[in-house]
């Protein structure tokens, strides 16, 4: 048993607070929008710069002036606001963004984080994350657990390039929800059916179970 | 009379020359000033270095103008997209220089340039391969990196309406990067769906103020680039 991606989704949600700024990564992390707890008021920022980013319109509303940081096209809910690129990233750099949720490469039990480069040939790209990874106040990751091959995604050090240094709080994974605890993974929360060695079977750092 | 609206794109583009800094608004298919970048083409300024987020799309706009040839660098974040095939290929072949630079670090030196501000230390990037060779210094305990000011010759931008000062609104998330390359380039020229009167415009609500605004291209029907898009994968 694991969860799935949604349920990683909610899980992520349900740790946001009401009031919280948070700008939501491309891919999985979008998930967390959808995942939110009714009557939880969380405001989520666009990069592109939209502040009150709400769900994604019908077809027929759809407006590609109108989009997320990923290029899909979404709206904006009462109380949004516009804002061009350096206001916007004044908002991450600057310490107001609450919280961020990334995916990741790699993640290490020091808190570095990989999600921008495989480090091999082909074209790279940046975007907001290396701002996100600095700025943002709680920088959390959803990843699977390992790979598609099945090689370990939280390492003891990172393999592939840095996207920032020291700056993951949390990562929600398949299999559990773990904090990077310096030499080792602090485990919060194991998914239905996983045990602790059954994980750390798949993880390539120790471990930690104590509280914190 | 200050009249800064014109019709003619080829004409107001005509100040590009060989070896220019162009900054192009737009992220991903928001804010492209497409019809001014076709303009750039036929007027045919070599050597170009262009500053954008992304790297163009399909075969319109950006994407058309690094396949003419004209640009040997681009400054930008996220190169990669499903339609950026003429940037990648380009890239492979190396026929074009790519300078990577984080989305906030991106505008945040072309704001620095608008300000007078030459230089200026951020935490983004620090210990990552993306600071490699620049200067980094620590303050409050935390390292950061030099990051320098992106001084544009010409902006090309997209906007919504203009009046004859060259005063500009936006539309939603098409504002971007449109704000902060106006500043930071000696001559910007905006491309507006409309135009109104001097003093319609609420001055509360101007986004960019005439001083930096040179020249207005009314385009009132842009090409809609996801349009070219679909056509594009519709291709057998």
């Amino acid at each position: 048993m694991t969860w799935n991606t949604e349920e990683v989704a909610a899980l992520a949600a349900a740790d946001i607070p009401e009031g919280a700024f948070v700008n939501l990564g491309i891919g999985q992390p979008e998930r967390v929008a959808n995942h939110i707890p009714p009557g939880r008021e969380v405001i989520l920022h666009s990069e592109n710069g939209i502040l009150g980013m709400g769900p994604q319109p019908s077809p027929a509303d759809e407006d590609m002036e109108l989009i997320n940081a990923g290029k899909k096209p979404v709206t904006l809910l009462e109380g949004g606001a516009f804002f061009h690129h350096a206001d916007s990233f004044a908002m991450i750099r600057g310490g107001h963004v609450d919280i961020c949720i990334l995916g990741a490469f790699e993640v290490a039990a020091n808190g570095d984080l990989a999600n921008w480069s495989t480090g091999a040939d082909g074209v790279p790209a940046v975007g907001g994350a290396m701002d996100l990874a600095a700025g943002a106040r709680s920088v959390r990751v959803i990843t699977t657990h390992t790979t598609r091959s099945g090689a370990p995604k939280l390492l003891d050090a990172l393999t592939l390039p840095a996207t920032g240094r020291a700056v993951v709080d949390r990562v929600y994974t398949d299999l559990a929800i773990l904090e990077p605890a310096g030499n080792s993974f602090r485990v919060i929360q194991l998914a239905p059916g996983e045990t602790f060695a059954s994980v750390a079977a798949k993880t390539g750092a120790p471990l930690l179970v104590e509280a914190p | 009379m200050i009249n800064k609206i014109t019709d003619d794109a080829l004409s107001a583009v005509s100040i590009v020359k060989d070896g220019d800094t162009v900054l192009i608004g737009g992220f991903g298919e928001a804010g492209n000033p497409t019809e001014l970048v076709h303009a750039l083409i036929e007027h045919g300024a070599r050597g170009l270095t262009v500053v954008n987020n992304n790297a163009g799309n399909g075969e319109i706009g950006l994407a058309l103008l690094l396949k003419a040839g004209l640009v040997d660098k681009l400054i930008c974040s996220f190169p990669r997209s499903s339609h950026s095939h003429v940037f990648t290929e380009l890239y492979k072949a190396g026929r074009i220089a790519l300078e990577l630079v984080p989305q906030g670090t991106l505008a945040e030196r072309l704001r620095a340039a608008g300000a007078g501000v030459p230089a200026f230390y951020t935490a983004t990037a620090a210990g990552t391969d993306l600071a490699a060779g620049k200067e980094v210094r620590s303050f409050n305990g935390r390292d950061h990196v030099l990051e320098h000011a992106i001084q544009g010759d010409v902006a090309l931008i997209k906007a919504q309406t203009a009046d004859r000062w060259g005063n500009l609104i936006y539309r939603k998330a098409a504002r971007n990067f449109g704000p902060v390359m106006a500043t930071a380039a000696r001559k910007t020229i905006a491309q507006v769906r409309a135009s109104a009167e001097l003093g319609a415009i609420d001055p509360e609500a101007i986004v960019t103020p005439s001083i930096f605004v040179h020249r207005v291209v009314l385009v009132p029907n842009p090409v809609i680039e996801r349009d070219h898009l679909m056509a594009l994968e519709a291709r057998p």
